[in-house]
């Protein structure tokens, strides 16, 4: 990739995920918020770690949809250490190391 | 200082990604120099990995920026979410944390939210601004591993931000009052059956945002409080 083609590439980029990060924070300074769009607001975080966690869970073989079973493997003793220890730290240290040994063993 | 300290849980993630990261950007035939400029001006790991992808398969730009762009798109509903907590601030202090807003340190601030306690800028740029430089540190060290590394995932290394964006779920679900306690368990159920109707005929980036809307609609439709 060419010096120009990759300086493009760079400002296209920076731009387009500098844009959607900052413009909510520019209007929240000028409107109240209504109840209903506070309580949507609400929803967002539950909705959105559950959507990643899923899509992680999910993988295309060619244009079948499958489920990643070594990830799913993973995920159901992550969670109730998530559960359990309340502790970030604690938790992606045991998902490492479950992960690791799923895919040794499989 | 708090939020520098707030942030340590959430470094092992960036770490671990962020040298898988390095290694395949070096793989996809990037130099050094070019992933430490994406760390820097781009900084968001899936959308990181997404572009290395696309330039090893010689995508046109036209088409990774805008792939980039569907990707990233989720933090305009992370920021939304979190940016009235920030309107006493100057709109520079907004702007400065819209910039190096993350799923990680949007999770950790939201879950402080959530608890009911106060969160400040000098706070919020903390855990930012550490995330952010443990990020760029950590790309760049993987892109000079690059050459003699072994696939990052071997280790189970890449599963961090999975195992991340679980304790971060599980960490907001135990906030939650008891009584609202089956609202999300419907929604969280709801999600998993949008995702995977709209990833039969989506990307999956493209799925987990139009699933939240919608899921976060029917949230407040059938919300009784």
């Amino acid at each position: 990739m060419t010096n120009t083609a990759f300086a493009l590439l760079l400002i296209g980029c920076t731009l387009v995920t500098f844009i959607p990060r900052v413009i909510p924070f520019l209007v929240a300074r000028n409107f109240t918020l209504s109840k209903p769009i506070e309580k949507w607001l609400s929803y967002l975080p539950v909705c959105i770690f559950t959507g990643l966690i899923v899509e992680n869970l999910l993988q295309t073989n060619g244009s079948e949809l499958g489920i990643n079973w070594n990830v799913l493997i993973a995920t159901i003793p992550t969670i109730f250490v998530a559960a359990f220890s309340k502790s970030l730290l604690t938790t992606v240290l045991f998902g490492i190391i479950c992960m690791g040994i799923v895919r040794f063993i499989l | 200082m708090d939020g520098v300290r707030d942030c340590i849980p959430t470094l092992l993630g960036y770490i671990s990604i962020g040298i898988a990261m390095g290694v395949v950007g070096i793989s996809s035939g990037l130099t050094v120099l070019h992933v430490f400029l994406l760390a820097i001006f781009v900084y968001a790991g899936s959308a990181q990995f997404i572009i290395c992808a696309m330039i090893a398969s010689a995508s046109p730009i036209s088409a990774i920026i805008m792939t980039t762009f569907i990707v990233n798109l989720r933090h305009f509903l992370l920021s939304s979410a979190l940016a009235p907590n920030f309107t006493q601030y100057s709109i520079w202090k907004n702007i400065g944390i819209g910039t190096l807003l993350t799923d990680e340190s949007f999770g950790v601030a939201i879950t402080k939210v959530l608890k009911k306690k106060p969160i400040t800028d000098t706070w919020m740029n903390g855990l930012n601004i550490t995330a952010y430089i443990v990020w760029i540190i950590s790309c760049t060290l993987g892109a000079y591993l690059g050459g003699w590394v072994p696939n990052p995932s071997t280790f189970g290394l890449d599963y961090a931000l999975t195992a991340m964006f679980i304790a971060l779920l599980i960490l907001q679900l135990q906030t939650i009052e008891s009584s609202k306690f089956k609202h999300y368990l419907l929604l969280i159920l709801l999600m998993v059956i949008c995702m995977v109707i709209f990833s039969t005929f989506l990307s999956g980036s493209l799925s987990v945002i139009i699933s939240t809307v919608v899921v976060a609609t029917i949230g407040v439709v059938t919300d009784k409080s």
